[in-house]
């Protein structure tokens, strides 16, 4: 049987090499920590602490300010400095709660506490994850208690662990496979105990044979888990091409994955689970890839969010060439960072500092049409068709070519002979679309 | 760190192909049968290649100049276009006759209609025609140094035999880069290996052809008759090399399958009924026409969408 995957798809150079082969390493904070009030999907938390308060490791900082909203706790303790705007990696700047780190990481009481996810209620185990202010890690930072909560339990049949890690030069996912496997079994044993009908998948892509056969092993004795392997390619992990090539069911941008009956979440968002449930200890640090060919010693880290991402490059060495361009994130869809003075968030995965901007080396020509894009293209679009409304202004017919099932994944721009920026064109058309349609709503 | 970072939209990583990359891989893919056609008819097809050549890209870089836009003769699309020109040739033809069609490719169909990616039909079929129609006895003649050099489709038009084992090979009339199948068929696996082409329009399109042929040709199932038809002409070149050209065939998959058997059926009408023997350039140059009406019956809906009112 061929392996799982989806059609369309690129591969890029993908740079794990560097850093893959790097236990994970726990760094401890040197500066103030940064918590952005606003780092997941949804409404930004409400402070919950004020200048001059005293906190502890765990201490809730912030609160959900509703039901798609997320806790946020203090990864250390010390005073609350100030709460003020700060930049953050993807070029907003929002309200942060600033902790002076004392240095001692006094928890609060019960942080730690061991806990059987199988004598626990559906409540207990819902009300721990959205304590614990844990969101999708993948990047989007859906609050996970949302996604794990859809209209009928019973009507879940898969939740899917995503180990695809098909961004290049990741490997923190991976690396947690290998180091921490029980956890990522423990945290999808808690899932499944939410969806009684559901079954639980380990989606892997294949050029990480050892994870494969870790987890495969951890999983052999259990009825409801399994793990899948998956084609190489990206974006095999993104959330639609990851459901079709585990349960052949297609997601549009209409739905949400629980109207198909899945239930997605990122490997390390799963960890998160396991620790809020299992061990009572809330969301507060992140596997960060530092690496790229401007970094010394390319290497995965253990990083309390919060920690600024500069002191993670001297951790790392520092640099070994002037870096073009650092990204928070993958090469793919990560944001290119314009100061390294930004705070490690819930969602960041990686830092990735390159000597060459790829995006510099070749100049934009005109379109030959050689419909690479489409062949691409996961969502079976026709960029070049929607660059030339794009080029137009012309929002109508870009919907109408289904502008709005990109989900920038970058393949069409990778891909592009005639290296016109297309994904960079579309996010642009489609938050056009998307603000005429919230002013229309608000009309109403 | 005292330089400025870099700031832009994700992605932040590009393949390496560019367009000057796959028209030098069609360059080299046209080799074999340019190559051929300089050893069957002589120094003269080579100058001529190389002034019909020449003469396209110093069209293009005369009305960048002239018009102050960004000289382009770099990224090998005119030159593309007047290796492909040349092709077409008969092999004694004057050699201010091509140096007129690379004028008309290059400044009327491409550069007038905005350079390229623009052009709506490919520029060296566009000018080949333009050629035929304009000097119609002298693009048909095909003696070589004295020697008739009867095209293979003239004399299967006058119920004539053919030579199959020539055809394959090259050896017998025709223009300089039209006559030898082999040579054809082996760019067109560079291309495809290189994936500069898909296979879809060349294969619907021979394939769509053959049937026609058998069905309209009146000789059923002869085989020689029906091969004839596949290896004269310009079929191979223009199925391989100009009904593959990107700008001017459908970038859908479904407008690709359409556009070869369009192509198949017009080419085969064409060669059996038209005037002339053959048929090839007027079924691609008139199909190029239809390619913004092929593309908008064919858009794919998109994923998760199939079978969907949008």
């Amino acid at each position: 049987m061929s392996d799982a995957t989806f059609q369309g798809g690129v591969h890029p150079f993908d740079g794990k090499d560097l850093s893959k082969d790097k236990p994970v390493k726990t760094v401890l904070p040197k500066g103030d920590l940064v918590y952005p009030l606003s780092q997941h999907i949804g409404a930004p938390a409400r402070p919950v602490v004020a200048k001059g308060d005293k906190v502890l490791v765990g201490q809730r900082i912030a609160e959900a300010s509703g039901f798609v909203s997320a806790n946020i706790v203090s990864s250390v303790s010390g005073t609350v400095k100030s709460i003020e705007p700060r930049l953050l990696p993807n070029g907003g700047v929002v309200n942060s709660i600033i902790v002076e780190n004392d240095h001692t990481y006094e928890t609060i009481p019960g942080m730690g506490t061991k806990r059987d996810s199988g004598k626990m209620s559906k409540e207990e185990i819902r009300q721990a994850i959205q304590d614990a202010g844990v969101v999708g890690m993948g990047g989007a930072g859906f609050p996970t208690h949302v996604k794990l909560t859809p209209k009928d339990d019973s009507a879940i049949d898969y939740v899917i662990v995503n180990g695809a890690e098909c961004e290049p030069y990741l490997t923190s996912d991976y690396r947690m496979m290998l180091e921490e496997p029980e956890k990522i079994v423990e945290g999808l044993r808690a899932m499944l105990m939410l969806f009684e009908n559901a079954k639980g998948v380990i989606g892997i892509e294949k050029n990480k044979p050892e994870a494969i056969a870790r987890l495969t092993e951890l999983v052999k004795d259990e009825p409801r888990m399994e793990v899948c392997p998956m084609k190489v390619k990206y974006p095999q992990g993104a959330e639609r091409n990851l459901i079709y090539a585990v349960t052949g069911r297609k997601l549009t941008s209409k739905k949400l994955p629980a109207d198909v009956g899945c239930v997605v979440s990122n490997v390390d968002s799963v960890i998160a689970i396991y620790m809020a449930v299992c061990e009572s200890t809330p969301l507060m640090r992140r596997i960060v890839t530092v690496t790229g060919d401007a970094i010394k010693e390319p290497q995965n880290f253990r990083v309390r969010t919060g920690t600024c991402y500069g002191e993670l490059i001297e951790e790392a060495g520092g640099f070994v060439k002037e870096p073009q361009k650092v990204i928070s994130g993958g090469p793919m869809m990560g944001f290119a960072l314009t100061s390294l003075e930004v705070p490690v968030t819930k969602t960041s995965s990686a830092l990735l500092c390159l000597g060459v901007d790829a995006m510099e080396e070749e100049p934009e020509t005109a379109c030959i049409r050689c419909g690479r894009c489409g062949e691409v293209c996961p969502s079976h679009l026709v960029p070049q068709k929607l660059m030339e409304a794009c080029e137009r202004f012309d929002l109508e017919q870009f919907e109408k070519l289904y502008g709005m099932e990109c989900y920038e994944c970058g393949s069409c721009t990778y891909t592009c002979p005639a290296k016109r920026p297309l994904t960079q064109a579309f996010k642009q058309a489609r938050k056009a679309v998307a603000d005429n349609r919230r002013k229309q709503q608000a009309a109403k | 760190m005292n330089q400025m970072l870099n700031v832009s939209s994700s992605p932040h990583a590009r393949c390496k192909t560019t367009t000057r990359s796959i028209m030098y891989d069609v360059i080299i893919a046209l080799l074999p049968a340019t190559l051929f056609g300089v050893y069957r008819f002589g120094f003269y097809a080579l100058i001529m290649v190389l002034v019909t050549t020449l003469a396209a890209v110093l069209t293009e870089y005369v009305y960048e100049v002239g018009t102050k836009r960004r000289v382009t003769i770099l990224d090998g699309s005119a030159a593309v276009t007047g290796l492909l020109l040349a092709l077409n040739m008969p092999p004694g033809i004057p050699l201010w006759i091509p140096v007129v069609g690379s004028v008309f490719a290059i400044l009327v169909v491409k550069q007038l209609f905005g350079g390229l990616g623009q052009n709506f039909m490919n520029p060296a079929l566009a000018a080949r025609c333009f050629l035929l129609i304009s000097f119609t006895g002298r693009m048909n003649d095909f003696v070589v140094d004295g020697i008739s050099g009867a095209t293979p489709l003239a004399l299967l038009k006058s119920g004539e035999n053919v030579d199959l084992s020539a055809m394959l090979w090259g050896f017998t009339g025709g223009t300089i880069g039209e006559v030898s199948t082999l040579a054809i068929l082996l760019g067109a696996v560079y291309l495809l290996v290189r994936r500069v082409i898909s296979w879809l329009i060349p294969v619907t399109y021979i394939v769509s052809f053959a049937v026609c042929v058998v069905l309209l040709g009146g000789h059923g199932l002869d085989m020689t008759f029906l091969l004839g038809h596949l290896l004269g002409g310009g079929l191979m070149l223009g199925a391989w090399f100009m009904a593959s050209d990107y700008v001017t065939s459908p970038i859908t998959r479904n407008g690709k399958i359409l556009f070869g058997i369009l192509l198949g059926v017009l080419t085969c009408i064409f060669r059996l009924f038209g005037g002339s023997a053959g048929g090839v350039s007027y079924a691609i140059i008139l199909c190029n026409l239809l390619v913004p009406l092929i593309e908008k019956v064919t858009m794919p809906k998109a994923f998760g969408w199939e079978g969907k009112q949008s």
